[in-house]
């Protein structure tokens, strides 16, 4: 049975935020009147415009290692590829998903899920690299990561950084050839507080530390040197001043979930996963506009089922959470969510039990902004030829032997960006003295309402 | 019994600690000043150092730029040792410096870093980026520490040729693990490749690591923005896809031996491929995109293709090895980016002269660095009593201003911190830590990758580790082990005194008089702790200023 969790306990609970609208319209309909009702409605539809004017966010939940696409978002249980895995019905008619994902089942009706990604990259890092930036590692340049992308796009007008990465392991977001102003700040499980961000000393010693002491040392240091030094190369001062306004900013409480009340704090679920997704929400909020909150450890090459099955509870209550709380904070029109890993795995099980890398044919979902909703996008074999497998026949490993109606990572790329409301042909000059666009992918028009 | 078993125990783990801990002290060696080698004795360094500087100053002049005057000896001496060690002077190593003369001081400093092991060991990571890039690379077939090792020992050892490395790089068979060299073909030898090394990456990798031509875009078409040229300046080679992929096939049969404990082998397969608009994969013969009359004809296709990359007309070659020096040197490459020197475009007569001189004379890394070191552009200062440009910079008239790199911030902070030199004679467990806490430090602050000479500016991340991170806090907190602060503040009482030595120790240069005087104003009146207190101020602050993570 598929039941929304969230949607049960906000019921009970009575947590659901009011939108601006919902207020509106209530107070109104309480009050009886029905002149009111049209003021509302005015208001309300203000506040809409507003909401539309807003710039658009992107949330991306990494899913690092190579979740499985049958043991999440494209099972085929029964056959022989399926494993132990069982279907479940969603909320969007005669689409089944795993049975470890019952949360997000319910959910589905908000999001367009892709069963047919493809990707030329096998190997974690490169893989990696080609997900988050839409390019294929080239040595000679150094692609930004889709959420740099979204703030160079915009103006700054916060205190705190535009672009997070919550739980970042080993690859998290870069800018490239954008620089690292456009690098996500990295920040753990938000239960820990943000890194380096409370000074050692009180705030007598720190003012004199960074006032007169430090000021006497970078006049000097300015002497003689390259005019304007600071605004035309090293911008160092104007990072510490950023830095210490970060430092004390109301900003800041974005950060801090326990804000929350205890009812929210447990739909996310009780990991750092699940408290970053909860932190992202609340950064979205506030106007942050690329949120990166990672999931390692789906590499199953040994004991894929159970690995699998950890980590997809872990991700199917924050992941619903998530997608229920942007829903009813009226951020999802405003936000893209993706989520996803560097590719599935191996539809045949190996010998330990595990299933290897798969870049032929695997899952992302991806839900808000002006990505359809309700809707699943290509499918995979169920039944792929044994043959396929065997070591003689790796020539005959084309994607087209296992997913139908493919998409790219480039053209996934495309897709998101616009939706964001970004021009993915756009060109930027890179340091190397070569234009390149956003990216060098088609949208996808299928994926789109 | 068991409580004399472990009473056994843990005095015998006392007992080794105490003499591995006494052992690196006690062999501890003072520095040796009498070894001031006259490198200038050999006529052809002084040649070719006398034809570098004109053609350097030539550049200023054709730049209309004025010069600025040299630099003292310890900013000098400061620039080499983030150079070639990745870090600042220690108060010792500066006090022995102050003992030599003043006209030796700079070729002392310069033999002295070059003779020790942390050179060796810092130019083999620099080196290795270039080569397999940071990447973790294949599970079990790459072996990155292994390489850097390897190539540690030939950089130290001065008989080995810098051509002879990287010709051992591009033809070597054997195992990953007891031939080091091999791990440069391993680490494109990903599970897309079915147990055979990338011959598209290799091509790209050797055309940018050792002969400085970014002919990646080649892969996949014609050059059709007319940038790359093989040929000269006089009859111009577009460059074409067909390029690109025979370079390639010297690499196709480079693959996994059967049994694989055997490593690297070359089984002889042909290279195909399928050109941009055919219909069909053709065979495509191993051949060089320039200077073909100096490719071997007969030999297996690495060993033909290593002999032409390093063969000492090939300029090409000299010129990227020379370009990689002068951008460790002076954080900024000669001609930019540092792994593209047009074959037919005009590049600074300078490069040239050193390519010459490092071609002629056996490809000695070592010397190389003497001559870009006692370059007159190396020992400028980067102010001047005019009003400094990019210009000036552009015409190496100033020595340009850069951001360390990761790795150096971390080297200088943690031998601002400490009074001697953090080296191979330092305790196994001052090292040990220093690593790890290195280690963490990047993490959080961030690493450059391969693209380690791409100017950057500084980022709210990078300052909030500085300003509050672990590191930088256990290190300047009131502490007489780790705070050479400390230690200043408690065995000098003389303000004064200490500041200076402060100054020394962690900016490795004397403080200004304003300094000097704010810096006094500062500690007036504060006596025991809030002296101490103070003094960690003064180091927190130094360590935060733009001069501590900058090259200048």
């Amino acid at each position: 049975m598929c039941r929304s969790a969230p949607e049960v306990s906000a019921a009970c609970r009575g947590y659901q935020r009011w939108s601006r609208r919902r207020l509106l319209q209530t107070s109104a309909s309480v009050c009886g009147a029905s002149w009111l009702t049209r003021f509302a409605e005015g208001l309300s539809t203000a506040a809409d415009a507003n909401r539309r004017t807003r710039p658009k966010s992107l949330l991306f939940l990494w899913m690092q290692g190579g979740p499985s696409q049958l043991e999440t978002f494209d099972p085929h249980a029964g056959s022989w590829i399926g494993g132990e895995t069982k279907a479940i019905s969603t909320s969007i008619p005669d689409v089944l998903i795993s049975d470890s994902l019952p949360a997000t089942a319910e959910q589905l009706k908000h999001a367009t899920l892709i069963r047919s990604m493809i990707s030329k990259e096998g190997d974690h890092e490169r893989a990696s690299y080609h997900l988050k930036t839409g390019w294929r590692p080239d040595p000679t340049v150094r692609h930004p990561a889709i959420g740099s992308i979204v703030c160079y796009q915009s103006p700054n007008n916060l205190e705190i950084p535009r672009h997070i990465s919550i739980l970042p392991s080993q690859w998290p977001a870069r800018a490239g050839y954008l620089g690292p102003s456009f690098d996500a700040f990295q920040t753990n499980d938000p239960a820990e507080g943000i890194p380096n961000l409370k000074a050692r000393v009180d705030q007598h010693a720190l003012n004199n530390r960074s006032g007169p002491l430090l000021n006497a040392l970078e006049n000097e240091f300015q002497r003689g040197r390259l005019a304007n030094l600071d605004l035309s190369r090293t911008l160092h001062q104007s990072a510490t001043q950023s830095a210490l306004k970060m430092m004390s900013s109301e900003q800041l409480k974005a950060f801090d979930i326990k804000a929350e009340g205890r009812g929210t704090l447990d739909r996310f679920g009780d990991t750092p996963f699940g408290r970053g997704c909860l932190a992202a929400v609340r950064l979205l909020d506030k106007g942050v506009r690329c949120v990166e909150v990672e999931l390692n450890g789906w590499d199953s090459h040994v004991n894929n089922h159970e690995l699998q099955a950890g980590q997809a509870k872990i991700l199917d209550t924050a992941l619903a959470a998530t997608l229920h709380e942007l829903h009813a904070r009226e951020l999802l029109q405003d936000t893209v969510v993706f989520c996803g890993g560097e590719f599935g795995r191996t539809p045949q099980i190996n010998s330990a039990g595990g299933r290897d890398h798969w870049p032929h044919g695997f899952s992302v979902l991806l839900a808000g902004g002006g990505f359809r909703r309700g809707y699943v996008h290509g499918a995979t074999n169920a039944n792929p030829d044994r043959k396929l497998f065997e070591r003689q026949a790796n020539s005959q490993l084309e994607p087209s032997n296992f997913a139908e109606r493919t998409v790219t990572v480039p053209d996934l790329h495309a897709t998101i960006l616009h939706s964001l409301g970004i021009d993915h042909q756009v060109e930027a000059m890179t340091p190397i003295g070569r234009p390149l666009r956003w990216s060098d992918g088609s949208v996808v028009k299928d994926l789109l309402s | 019994m068991r409580r004399i078993a472990r009473w056994l125990l843990m005095t015998s783990a006392l007992f080794v600690a105490f003499v591995i801990v006494a052992t690196t002290l006690n062999g501890r060696p003072e520095i040796d000043v009498h070894r001031v080698q006259d490198r200038r004795v050999d006529s052809d360094f002084e040649e070719t150092l006398r034809t570098a500087n004109i053609q350097l100053s030539d550049m200023a002049r054709a730049a209309t730029v004025e010069l600025a005057p040299p630099a003292d000896n310890l900013a000098i001496a400061r620039r080499l040792s983030l150079a070639l060690v990745g870090s600042g002077l220690s108060l010792e190593e500066i006090r022995a410096l102050e003992s030599i003369p003043a006209d030796k001081q700079i070729d002392w400093w310069t033999d002295y870093l070059l003779s020790d092991q942390r050179w060796a060991d810092y130019f083999a990571e620099r080196f290795s980026r270039a080569y397999v890039g940071t990447n973790d690379g294949p599970f079990l077939l790459f072996r990155k520490r292994k390489l850097n090792t390897w190539l540690a020992e030939q950089f130290r050892d001065e008989e080995v040729g810098y051509d002879q490395i990287v010709r051992a790089m591009l033809s070597s068979e054997g195992l990953w693990t007891d031939t080091p060299q091999v791990n440069f073909v391993t680490a494109t030898m990903d599970a897309a490749n079915e147990g055979r090394g990338d011959p598209i990456r290799l091509a790209g990798r050797t055309s940018r690591a050792f002969l400085a031509q970014r002919i990646d875009c080649l892969q996949c078409h014609d050059d059709f923005l007319d940038e790359l040229h093989f040929g000269d300046s006089e009859n111009p080679i577009g460059g074409t896809q067909q390029h690109f992929h025979e370079l390639a096939a010297f690499f196709a049969g480079t693959a996994l031996a059967d049994p694989v404990f055997r490593g690297i082998k070359d089984d002889g397969q042909v290279y195909k491929f399928k050109y941009l608009g055919d219909s069909e994969p053709e065979e495509v013969q191993p051949a060089v995109p320039f200077q073909s009359e100096l490719l071997p004809v007969e030999g297996k296709p690495r060993k033909r293709l290593a002999e032409w990359v390093t063969h000492r007309e090939n300029r090409a070659f000299s010129r990227a090895t020379v370009n990689r020096v002068w951008a460790l040197l002076f954080s900024r490459a000669l001609v930019e980016p540092v792994d593209n020197i047009p074959l037919d475009g005009s590049v600074p007569a300078v490069l040239d002269t050193l390519a010459n001189d490092f071609s002629e004379h056996g490809f000695d890394l070592r010397r190389l660095i003497r001559l870009i070191a006692g370059l007159d552009a190396f020992q400028r200062d980067s102010r001047a009593e005019f009003k400094v440009t990019t210009e000036h910079e552009n015409a190496w008239a100033v020595f340009p201003i850069t951001q360390l790199r990761p790795e150096q911030v971390a080297g200088r902070l943690f031998q601002a911190c400490k009074l001697t030199a953090l080296d191979s004679s330092s305790s196994i467990f001052t090292r040990l830590k220093a690593f790890g806490d290195s280690q963490n430090f990047l993490k959080r602050f961030g690493d450059r990758g391969e693209d380690e000479f791409q100017s950057e500016a500084v980022t709210v991340t990078q300052r909030l580790v500085m300003m509050n991170g672990n590191l930088v806090a256990e290190r300047t907190k009131v502490d007489l082990v780790n705070n050479a602060g400390t230690r200043i503040a408690s065995l000098v009482a003389d303000d004064q005194c200490a500041i200076e030595l402060i100054f020394l120790s962690v900016l490795n240069r004397t403080p200004t008089s304003p300094e000097q005087i704010e810096f006094m104003k500062y500690l007036d009146g504060k006596m025991r702790n809030t002296r101490q207190r103070a003094f960690a101020d003064i180091c927190w602050a130094m360590i935060n200023s733009t001069e501590f993570s900058w090259n200048h």
